[in-house]
């Protein structure tokens, strides 16, 4: 790894969050109008919070943008509020902040999209080593065409099909929430089992749509180890058919697929917005949509500024881990 | 006669892109020939009471505020195969001259190119349309393709430059530019023309990730609202909860057009890169 890589890579990290940051402060003054202060009016005439609350908030917004001052003082104290991580206060649950809202959020999306995306990746790569290997009953083939479909579905479609199917005409799962509202949430048996019960659906849609994209990149790498000079050494060896499969062409076909589950899972926090708004499952993709169709700007702003520094920021340490993992990579270009 | 020959032929070998452009045209064919069977009027608010199940006068029935579900979905589809074209065009344009004047030019534009891709790779491009959609209060079916267009154009930048590095040192290269060609004419009429197949599975991946950025944002809430669109019709569904009520002639149709049209979108995007990379042929 060398140095000029190292410093490019934080470079770019930089970039990304400069980039992120400079977006939420721009956009919402491209506008003539002060998108905020009508949107909170919008909320004020809906008749939701009252009005003091609602001219408290203004107040904040006033102080907190300062929009009588230049705009080059704005952006200042905008990046000062960015690096205190004050993301604003948010108008549906005045005057809880937008960074509590956030952390309470993010351990359910962190909890299901974890889980899924591993369990999706073991048994992908696994049915894809498979679908690859020679001795494999050819019936094994119908999954060819059953993970080319499931691959291409969007995954929240998916998870719309099964609540109708598994929620609804055969109610076995719940149609929607992350627990049972008369059920403390805690590390107790019954909690425990409910979380995994209202888990259960949003998990399996990701994991289905997840097993195609995994078993067809795990069967494309196995074609061609299958084709390589050290395999035919290895049956010519007489080695046993279970040892050539898993220690000489599953092992040397994993790395890709290693490479693409570090990604997945770096990429985490932006990865089901929308199965978390067809189940309503309390994470930060349903906070966001609520967000949305509440009009709570901060709320949004601050979503999606959060999201953007998780994702480069996991990708940041990826980037400098992996050359130490594997030292077949290049760094140098 | 020769190229009747080579289509006849790629028709036999590729069944991925024969399968996957049909599927494609189906979901067209369906957007133009029902529009004959409905009328545009049919697809807006109070055309039948509501939420009523399918019979002869409304096929699929009518959603939460009587808005015809035959006729949503006949013309939510052009609508959003509009906004995936639209910021498919765009991206692969701006992509692949990206891409041409990183790898034909190297050095400094090619370093700062080569950042601005990496950077805009690492947003997910879901957030900053979230950001920007929600700050314009309504947007149009081409407004709508040309913000996704923003965050479109770096992996066909990334595929073009990719492939203008093997080409740049070729012989044929070598020998336009010992002729005195120019750097334009070399570009536009050596590379071009190679980098044709990548450009068309490109532009195929492209349009599907934006037809999928579109859905996605329509179905938040966040797309057009006056014209009718798969995304909003999904929006809706979700909206009304015609899931828990079991309207299903409500929230099937969306999604039956919308997996045909990915699973053929997917289909040729395989087919078209197994033309563009040949090391794919003989393995799959």
């Amino acid at each position: 790894m060398t140095l000029a890589y190292v410093a490019r890579r934080i470079a770019v990290f930089f970039l990304v969050v400069f980039l992120a940051v400079s977006i939420n402060f721009i956009v919402p003054r491209l506008r003539s109008t002060n998108p905020v202060e009508a949107r909170m009016n919008e909320f004020a005439q809906q008749g939701g919070g009252n009005a003091a609350n609602i001219k408290q908030l203004i107040a904040i917004y006033n102080e907190k943008f300062g929009l009588d001052k230049p705009l080059w003082v704005q952006y200042l104290n905008y990046w000062r509020d960015v690096l205190r991580f004050d993301l604003g206060t948010s108008i549906a649950f005045y005057p809880g902040s937008v960074r509590d809202e956030i952390l309470r959020a993010a351990p359910w999306t962190i909890g299901l999209l974890a889980v899924s995306t591993i369990l999706a990746f073991v048994i992908g790569t696994i049915l894809g080593a498979l679908l690859a290997w020679p001795n494999t009953s050819r019936l094994f083939s119908v999954f060819v065409p059953v993970f080319m479909t499931l691959s291409a579905i969007p995954y929240y479609l998916l998870g719309l099909v099964l609540i109708y199917l598994l929620a609804l005409v055969w109610p076995v799962f719940p149609t929607a929430g992350a627990y049972s509202t008369g059920t403390p949430v805690g590390l107790t048996w019954p909690s425990v089992l409910d979380i995994g019960k209202h888990a259960f659906l949003p998990a399996l849609s990701i994991i289905l749509a997840g097993i195609g994209f995994w078993g067809l990149g795990m069967r494309a790498m196995m074609v061609n180890i299958i084709g390589e000079d050290f395999m035919v050494m290895a049956h010519a060896k007489g080695l046993l058919s279970r040892t050539i499969f898993f220690r000489y062409s599953m092992r040397n076909a994993l790395l890709p697929q290693v490479t693409g589950l570090t990604l997945a899972l770096a990429g985490i926090m932006s990865g089901a917005i929308l199965v978390e708004v067809v189940f309503a499952y309390p994470g930060i993709g349903f906070l966001l949509f609520r967000a949305i169709s509440g009009n709570d700007y901060f709320v949004i702003q601050g979503v999606t500024l959060f999201v953007i520094l998780s994702v480069g920021l996991a990708l940041l340490i990826l980037d400098l881990l992996y050359p130490l993992l594997d030292p077949r990579i290049q760094t140098q270009r | 006669m020769r190229t009747v020959k080579r289509v006849a032929h790629a028709i036999n070998t590729n069944r991925m892109l024969v399968v996957g452009i049909s599927l494609i045209a189906i979901v067209i064919l369906f957007g133009i020939v029902g529009s004959g069977f409905v009328t545009r009027a049919q697809a807006d608010v109070g055309a039948g009471r509501p939420s009523r199940p399918p019979d002869f006068q409304h096929l699929l029935g009518t959603d939460q505020q009587g808005r015809d579900v035959l006729a949503n979905v006949i013309f939510g589809t052009p609508s959003t195969l509009k906004i995936g074209l639209i910021a498919g065009f765009v991206g692969v344009a701006v992509g692949s001259l990206l891409g041409l004047a990183a790898g034909y030019w190297g050095g400094a534009p090619d370093s700062m190119i080569r950042v601005a891709i990496d950077v805009f790779l690492t947003i997910p491009n879901l957030m900053v349309l979230i950001v920007i959609a929600s700050m314009l209060s309504g947007v149009t079916i081409e407004q709508m393709g040309l913000i996704i267009a923003l965050w479109a154009w770096m992996w066909p930048a990334r595929t073009v430059r990719a492939q203008v590095l093997t080409m740049r040192e070729r012989s044929y290269i070598q020998v336009a530019r010992l002729n005195g060609m120019g750097s334009f004419s070399i570009l536009y009429r050596e590379l071009m023309p190679n980098l044709m197949p990548f450009l068309a599975a490109s532009l195929v991946g492209t349009v599907a990730a934006a037809i999928l950025a579109s859905i996605g944002l329509s179905a938040l809430g966040l797309g057009p609202q006056n014209e009718p669109s798969l995304g909003l019709t999904l929006y809706w569904a979700i909206f009304y909860g015609a899931l828990i009520r079991q309207l299903w002639w409500w929230f099937l149709p969306p999604i039956v057009i919308t997996v045909l049209l990915f699973i053929g979108l997917f289909m040729t995007t395989a087919g078209l890169d197994r033309i563009a990379n040949p090391r794919l042929r003989a393995s799959v």
